[in-house]
Order: C-alpha cells, then structure tokens, then sequence
C-alpha cells in the first residue's frame, strides 16, 4: 500500500465508510464543484470606482483618475515628479504603444529585473470591495514587473472593475474557457509591507514601497 | 497517476517512521513542560511588553474590521459549513484536488509522516540539483523541522519571511503563528544582524527591514528551489494559495525553477467561491487587515512561452497525526484557518507567549493540536492551559468550540489515568463523599468552620497545604465558617 492508500483508507475507515467512494458520494462533490455556489457577501458599495478608490487608499495605494489612455503618460509623468521618483519604466507591452516619449518618460517594454526601479502594468480587473488588483501571469504580463521595482504603477480602465472576488472568478471563468485558471493569479492589495520587529509598520518589504493606480474613463 | 511518490521514483525508506517518531518525541518533550517555563515567561519583561502591543494592534484590529461587515455571523457560519463539508468527504476531495493538480503538470505527494515529508523534499533537491532554497513561511515544515532535513543533505535554505529570517539567524523556534519573532526586541535584531550581516549595526526599524529585503532578494534570484506552505488548496482547480503581506510568497513561487507546496490534508477546499469566503475571514481575523497584501494563487507549471514561473511544482499532502481526528469528536479542530486570533485573544498566551507552549503551535489551537497530533501523553498540561473564558470560541471565525475541546481532551486524560496520582485520588475521594448526603454535610462543615479558623483575625489565608499554587502570590479569602447549606436551611 502506498502513502497515498493509506491516508484515504485511514479517512475512509474513520468516517466509517468501507471500500472505494461510491458513484453517489462523488456526484455529490462534483455537483458542488460544478455549482460552485456562493457565500453571503458583505454590504457593498454602491459605486464601485468611488469605493475601490477608499479601499486602496486604507491600504496606502493612491490613486488617480483621467479620461482617457491618452491621459495616463502624462498622469504617470507627475506621479513620478512630484515623488522624486526617475523617470525610467519598463511597463507591460500592452502599454508601450502610448506617447510615453512625450511625456517625458524613458519606456521599455520588458519584464523587470532586480535593478529597475518602476513598474508599469495594467490588470485582468480590479475589485472594489477591498481596493484589489488581480494580474495574471503569461507571456505578455511578466510578473517581475508589479513585484521587483520599488514603485508599481498599475492602469487600469472604469470598465475592469468588478464589486467582489466572486466577480472576479465570474469574469475568469467566463472570459478565459476550460482552464481559467492561469499558472499565476495574483491578487495585489497595496504595497509590500510588514510588521514583523516590534510590531512596527514597515512599507516596501520585499516588493514595492509604492502602489499608484490610474483609472481610467 | 494515483501514487505519485512511486510513480515519481522516491521509494519511501525504512526508518522514516522511526525517523519521524525520534523527532516527535524530541519535540514533544517541549510540551511536557509546559508550567515549568511559565514563571520565566511572566518574569520576562521585554515579553509581556510585546504581548501587551499585541493585544492593541491584533486584538483591535480584528474588532474593528469585523464591525465593517454587516454580516460577520452569516459568514462565520457560512465558513464553518464550508469547512464540514470538505472534512466529511475529505478523501473525495483530496482526490479531486489531485486530479485536477496533475492535468496540470503539478506533481501530488502524499506523506504520512514529517519524516516523509522531508525525505520527498530533499530527494527532489537532490534530483534537481538544488544548492540553494527559498522559503516562505510554512507552520507545516515547522512541523517536519525541515530545514534541519535540507541542511544535513547538504542544501542551503533561507527563511524569506522577515520575522522567520530573524529566527533563522538566531536559531530560535516561532513564538506566533502569524508574527513570529514577537518575542525579540529591536535591540536583539540589531545585535544580531550586525554580527550576522558584518553591516554597521542599526536601530531603526525601517532600516532593520531594509537591510533585510537588500540580503534576502540576492537569495531571491539565485535560488533553485521556492518552498512555500499553502494556506489553502482548492479541489476544483488544482490549485495551491498563499497569503502574505511581505511579497516573499510571490517571489518564492515565482522566481526559483522548482517550487515546492508543503501543506496539511485538512487544507482543502471545494471551490474558488468558498475560499473566498474564507479569505474574507482570515485577514481580518489574523492581522485586522481587510484583506493581505498579496494572495496568490498558483496552479501547475509554467508553459512554454510563460517568462516566470516553476517548471517544475510538487505538492506535497500531509497527515501528520491529521487522520487521528476525523470522525472523532475531535474532528471540528480540522476547520482551523491558522488565523491565530484564539492565542490573540486568549488571556494564557497573552501573559506567556507562544514558546511556553513547547510545540509549533501555541495557544489555544495549540493546546488541541499539540495533544492530538503528538500524543496526549506528551502534552499534560497543555489542555488545561485555559481559564475556560471563551474568548477564543467567540471569535474563531470557522467556529470551533475550542473550550469544548480542550474539555474532552481532559476528560480524555482521566479516562486513561493521565493526570497525577493526587489529582484522581482527590477526586475519587470527593465523588465518593459527595453521593453520601450527610458525610457530605459533615464534611462541607468541618471544611468551612477549618478554614475560617485559618483565616484567623485577618479573615485570609496565606498558605493553603496541597494548593499552594493558589495562595503563592495572593491571599484566599476565608469562608466565614458556615455552608451554604446551612445558610439555605436557615433562610428556609
Ligand atoms: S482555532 Fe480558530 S481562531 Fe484559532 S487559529 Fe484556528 S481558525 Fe483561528
């Protein structure tokens, strides 16, 4: 008997069942797992873009709001400014076909490495229930770049913005077909932070310091 | 691909079993003395001034983002089912999981013991040539001592943890399941890093956690093996998820070629709607945050045209003493998220911290697991680590009658003739007094009018013989001579 075995076996005998599971117990687990039903939700707020903005605040991410794409290099530009921040980025390439040059900003579209300093991407949607983002990983979304440089920037339009978790799993599920689930799923919640020595309140641990969000439209 | 063990060519060794029941007990004689640390604990002052903080910051924090929901019973409740279910029809679930885990190129151990979870972990480092490891913060390899494992075989490991990495360097066990290092002060960390890091020694906290991150993302980027726990794995996707709020967990499962998850049996969960649940609990629950910073959910291997990523990811499933308690009346301790708001809020670990409990799991959850994953034997005085106050069960967010438990492992102790020779003579010679009415009586009056002669002018007792654990740092009042019996007649 493997290990395998005999941990099922030892459940199995315990929850005094004998023998392999039978045809009705896993159709009663895949019915769940089909349905996937929902918990209770906690009251939430009646505009979503009004509260994501409060939530990402709490959590020290700041955020701005313009128009339109054509807006964002500028945006970005005096976020940098006014932060002392150098004007040098590498972003996702879905980004990189803005004026950037006109802005003022040093682009380049890569995947971060240990010595860059910002990072900008954009996310598969935003959840205003607790000011979240969620990226995913594949070719096209590096994950370095929202987690190795000290300041992440992310862009993010009105339209990806879902109320709740639960709503962002609908959208995976609906949009991305049988395996929805990419390799990474990543829900950012504002910068790096901890309180490990003397319960102190550290940002930038080892991600981002910074977490700036502009939403868009 | 049903054992995946074999099936990967790790044949398990014979002495694991020994192995693992060597470190048990060399674990669980911690355990055992569990009143003997706790005068030094009370004496330790830095301690109780951190465990006083911890009171302010998690103890508030869980109660003010708790009262931000409108709904935190329907959900304490609703996660409770949750968490039922999955322990009901545990090995249906475990298999699902494991299904849908390898159509994606993960790769499902099962370890019965510690001791299998660190020959697996150390035979795939040796498999892929592994010199360094990463690791996030995993309770669960506190459980196998897993470091102590990889060093011997030759592997370097870093705890990536901030609070862990403290440890680490200073070769000191967790104190906290969720702050670990809550017992050193700054100045220690100080000391420590300079000795360690060979930097000038600094004070401020920022630049403590700074010199830290700068250490730390070197053995980021050169590390062959991420090691993370999984606060959850999720049966409908196959998939693994940590919650942390340093950004380490995302670096470990990011970065490092292979990646290894290490987590208990009991971590299952249906679906992804359900952890959420769950999720909307933990942070708030754990550190009064909303929600973590990072949550990230991993399911198998990278693919082809992927830039990050492990391309080669095993799970590893524990039990661990875990089996014990299913179908028992033990089983609802299963449920445990591993927030940690019962030790927060309970008035024993707030006055001793976690390192009296003598195991890797303190306060009140400790006082269950420590016992039944162990051996009742080896933690005596842990079930009666409580005042039976409760707070723990109130504000357990899946519910679990932690009291209650603690209860019928006391009982337990007697059933088996666990506890003292005094004790069970005491109490034999008190059930058998107190079925016979009038010796009853008798002996009630003789015990008051005693007493109240003790208590003499002062009407206190300073000592009294067979309980001087009581009257060591106050004085009991005395009875004033007459029972309650008496009392009642007379006012009849
Ligand atoms: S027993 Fe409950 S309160 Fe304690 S750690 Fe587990 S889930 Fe949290």
């Amino acid at each position: 008997m493997s290990a395998r075995d005999n941990i099922l076996a030892r459940i199995r005998t315990a929850q005094g069942r004998s023998g392999a599971p039978g045809a009705e117990e896993r159709a009663a687990v895949a019915a769940h797992l089909n349905s996937h039903p929902e918990g209770p939700r906690p009251q939430q707020a009646s505009d979503p873009v009004a509260g994501f903005a409060a939530c990402a605040t709490k959590l020290s991410t700041t955020v701005d709001q313009v128009a339109g794409m054509a807006e964002v290099p500028p945006a970005i530009a005096r976020y940098l400014e006014q932060n002392n921040l150098p004007k040098a980025a590498v972003c996702w390439p879905e980004l990189f076909e803005l004026e950037w040059e006109a802005a003022g900003i040093k682009i380049e579209a890569r995947a971060a490495e240990g010595s860059d300093l910002v990072g900008i991407t954009s996310a598969f949607c935003a959840i205003a229930e607790t000011g979240t983002l969620l990226t995913l990983s594949g070719p096209r979304t590096p994950a370095t770049t929202s987690l190795l440089p000290e300041t992440h920037i992310a862009v993010v339009r009105a339209c990806r913005m879902v109320r709740s978790m639960e709503d962002a799993w609908k959208l995976l599920r609906d949009e991305r077909g049988a395996s929805f689930m990419p390799r990474a799923a990543n829900f950012i919640s504002g910068p790096s932070r901890t309180a490990d020595i003397e319960q102190t309140l550290v940002l930038g641990a080892h991600g981002p310091y910074r977490v700036h969000i502009v939403l868009v439209g | 691909m049903h054992n995946n063990v074999h099936a990967a060519g790790l044949p398990p060794t014979q002495d694991s079993a020994l192995i693992s029941d060597i470190l048990i007990i060399i674990m669980q004689v911690a355990s055992m003395h569990f009143k003997a640390r706790v005068g030094a604990k009370l004496a330790d002052v830095k301690l109780q001034a951190a465990l006083k903080k911890l009171q302010g910051n998690f103890v508030k924090g869980r109660a003010d983002r708790m009262a931000e929901l409108d709904n935190v019973e329907a959900l304490r409740t609703h996660a409770a089912a949750i968490r039922d279910r999955v322990l009901n029809n545990l090995d249906v679930y475990l298999e699902e999981f494991e299904k849908n885990a390898t159509a994606r190129g993960a790769i499902v151990h099962w370890a019965e013991t510690t001791a299998d979870v660190n020959r697996i972990v150390c035979e795939l480092a040796q498999r892929y040539h592994v010199k360094k490891a990463v690791k996030s913060k995993s309770m669960v390899s506190e459980e196998c001592a897993l470091n102590d494992a990889l060093e011997a075989a030759g592997v370097e490991v870093v705890e990536t943890d901030l609070g862990e990495y403290i440890l680490q360097l200073a070769k000191e066990p967790p104190s906290h399941i969720i702050a670990p290092v809550i017992h050193k002060g700054r100045d220690e960390i100080s000391d420590l890093f300079a000795a360690k890091h060979q930097l000038p020694r600094k004070t401020d906290i920022g630049e403590l956690t700074l010199e830290a991150r700068q250490m730390l993302r070197r053995h980021f980027l050169t590390a062959d093996m991420g090691i993370s726990g999984a606060n959850f794995i999720v049966a409908e996707t196959g998939t693994t998820l940590i919650v942390t709020n340093e950004g380490n967990g995302r670096m470990t499962t990011t970065l490092p070629r292979v990646h290894v998850a290490i987590t208990g049996i009991e971590k299952v969960v249906p679906t992804l709607e359900d952890v959420t649940t769950l999720l909307r609990l933990l942070p708030r629950s754990a550190t009064g945050q909303t929600i973590s910073n990072y949550i990230s959910f991993t399911t198998g291997t990278k693919d082809a045209e992927d830039a990050f990523g492990a391309e080669h990811f095993h799970i590893i499933l524990l039990d661990g003493g875990r089996t014990k308690l299913i179908g028992t009346d033990m089983q609802e301790m299963l449920r445990c998220i591993r927030c940690g708001a019962c030790m927060n809020h309970c008035p024993v670990y707030q006055n001793v911290g976690g390192h009296a409990y003598g195991w890797v799991y303190p306060g009140p959850m400790g006082s269950i697991l420590t016992p039944t994953y162990v051996g009742l034997e080896n933690a005596l005085d842990l079930p009666h680590a409580s005042t039976f106050c409760n707070q723990c069960g109130v504000v357990c967010p899946v519910k679990i009658p932690l009291p209650d438990l603690m209860r019928k492992l006391r009982e337990k102790q007697v059933e088996r003739g666990l506890r003292p020779w005094q004790e069970r003579f005491a109490f034999k010679a008190w059930s058998w007094v107190a079925q016979r009415p009038a010796l009853y009586a008798i002996a009630a009056r003789v015990g008051a009018r005693a007493l109240k002669w003790m208590g003499g002018s002062r009407k206190l007792i300073h000592h009294l013989p067979f309980a001087g654990g009581w009257t060591e740092g106050r004085d009991m009042p005395a009875p004033q001579g007459k029972t309650f019996r008496e009392l009642y007649g007379e006012r009849k």
